[in-house]
């Protein structure tokens, strides 16, 4: 790998997408209002739930605020990178424009999933970084390093997860050609990681950690923030996190192979 | 004779974009998984006793989000999205030109794709009565045809709303930031995650007044037998869709004026 290239390769990206996308400033705007009120709407619903109950899930509201704050800035992760990065490979694969992002003398998987960037998106994490901050100081956590790099690989593996999934389920298009809808399945799911995971059924708990690990995504890295998580969870959080990495670039390589192109 | 007309026009409409959406089965059945938020939220209310504050039975409580599941099944509007690629595309001249607003077109679309949605729809309860028996029930034919109609309605608001914020294309190029705007308030307020009786009074003293709550709570409530104000609900459903055709009108009208065919 010519690190170096890559990094050159990126930075055009970053300027080149981000050069079109400031184009449409009023689209910013309003996708960072519509930011903050998805953000007051689910603050509102978890004080709905919290109006005659102390607990939820065990989760204390202040604690329950954390997962809000984790969810949010990987939301904005996610709009920022993920989405309009992803949703274009639907794209090229019905268009067949693939076949020029193949023959190009670098990394499909760098190129697809780098090209586009949303600006708008940063403002999302920035708003979550400042609930985060909130809930740090209502929680009265101390900070320490050895809890500043805990939470940052626990957030930084739940990125990854994060990742490989909408990676996985946007590949699956080379053989069912139109899966936007698929990735819409995953979003509602993913829906899910706004609530502490105790508070779901068991049989829907299993779910949510085994089948799409939600579970690991918001609610590990909520329960380091608070101190309460072991470390055989965290250890897990890594595992997972790899393991979905791994398969989901091999999963990229194995569909290519069935990848025929498109209207030629 | 007009009326006949009119008849073969629909019927054609409705032929063509049925089978149409029938050969993209895969992708609506996906969309219908998508909608399966309410069974979420249920198992949140139901598994920490949230309901107990509200007075509502737990068999109560998981008709209504059942119904609110096949309310928001079919009353869900892409219509902006269509509208959108349609106008960047250039695609909106062609319709210009034809006698028929392009918007029945997309109407036609939306019933057809209901229709195929259907059978999808009735699998996923289906399973949830499987898991929950005790919430079967079966609701007498007055209620049924009512709450048909009132979903009806409430998809009829939804599209004008969204024919609405469609038509601002014709001014920005890009109204679907609108719609992911407009949809927070949707999404929190409509009653798809939590009945609009457990809002807290300073929301429900002015929430009636919006359009929100009759677009899914007032059709959920209905169908599943719990209280509701039946003859209230219909008439401000009526109310709105008067209010918001004639605006719809209006700003067609101005924005066809405004329109440049794009793209071609």
């Amino acid at each position: 790998m010519n690190f170096k290239k890559y990094l050159k390769v990126y930075k055009k990206f970053l300027h080149t997408s981000l050069a079109s996308e400031l184009e449409y400033k009023t689209n910013i705007l309003v996708d960072l209002i519509t930011a903050i009120l998805s953000l007051i709407g689910s603050i509102f619903l978890l004080t709905i739930f919290f109006q005659n109950n102390g607990y939820i899930g065990g989760w204390k509201f202040e604690q329950a605020l954390i997962i809000q704050a984790i969810y949010t800035i990987l939301n904005g992760i996610t709009n920022t990178w993920f989405n309009p990065n992803l949703s274009e490979i639907v794209k090229h694969i019905r268009e067949g424009t693939l076949d020029f992002v193949l023959l190009k003398p670098i990394d499909s998987q760098f190129f697809i999933s780098l090209k586009k960037i949303n600006p708008s998106g940063f403002l999302e994490i920035m708003l979550g970084f400042f609930l985060l901050i909130f809930c740090i100081r209502i929680n009265q956590i101390n900070l320490s390093l050895s809890f500043l790099t805990l939470s940052l690989i626990t957030i930084s593996c739940s990125i990854c997860i994060l990742y490989s999934l909408w990676f996985f389920i946007s590949t699956t298009t080379i053989w069912f050609v139109k899966t936007w809808n698929a990735t819409e399945v995953l979003r509602s799911f993913l829906y899910i990681g706004r609530f502490p995971l105790n508070s779901f059924s068991f049989s829907l708990r299993i779910f949510f950690s085994i089948f799409i690990p939600i579970a690991f995504i918001t609610t590990i890295p909520s329960e380091v923030f608070l101190g309460l998580s072991q470390s055989w969870k965290i250890l897990l959080e890594v595992i997972v996190a790899t393991v979905f990495l791994i398969t989901s670039r091999k999963f990229w390589l194995f569909a290519l192979k069935f990848y025929s192109s498109a209207s030629s | 004779m007009i009326s006949n007309l009119i008849n073969r026009k629909i019927i054609t409409l409705l032929k063509v974009q049925y089978s149409n959406m029938l050969e993209y089965r895969v992708e609506i059945a996906l969309w219908a998984i998508s909608g399966i938020i309410p069974f979420f939220m249920l198992n949140i209310w139901t598994n920490n006793n949230l309901n107990e504050s509200i007075n509502i039975s737990d068999v109560m409580l998981s008709r209504y989000f059942v119904c609110a599941f096949f309310v928001r099944q079919f009353s869900v509007v892409w219509v902006v999205f269509s509208f959108e690629e349609d106008s960047l595309m250039g695609k909106v001249s062609p319709y210009l030109i034809q006698p028929l607003n392009p918007f029945f077109r997309y109407f036609a679309q939306h019933l057809a794709e209901q229709i195929t949605r259907f059978p999808f729809a009735l699998i996923i309860a289906f399973f949830f009565f499987i898991f929950n028996p005790e919430s079967l029930w079966i609701p007498n034919l007055g209620i049924l045809l009512l709450s048909i109609v009132s979903t009806f309605l409430s998809f009829l608001i939804q599209f004008l709303i969204q024919s609405i914020v469609a038509c601002i294309c014709f001014w920005t190029e890009k109204a679907s930031s609108i719609e992911r705007l407009l949809f927070i308030p949707t999404l929190f307020l409509s009653g798809l995650l939590a009945p609009v009786v457990s809002f807290p009074a300073y929301v429900k003293s002015w929430i009636y007044l919006t359009p929100f709550p009759y677009l899914i709570d007032f059709p959920a409530n209905l169908l599943s037998g719990n209280e509701t104000n039946i003859s209230g609900g219909l008439s401000m459903q009526i109310l709105w869709i008067f209010l918001l055709y004639p605006l719809f009108k209006k700003i067609w009208s101005e924005g066809t004026k405004k329109y440049t065919a794009m793209g071609s």
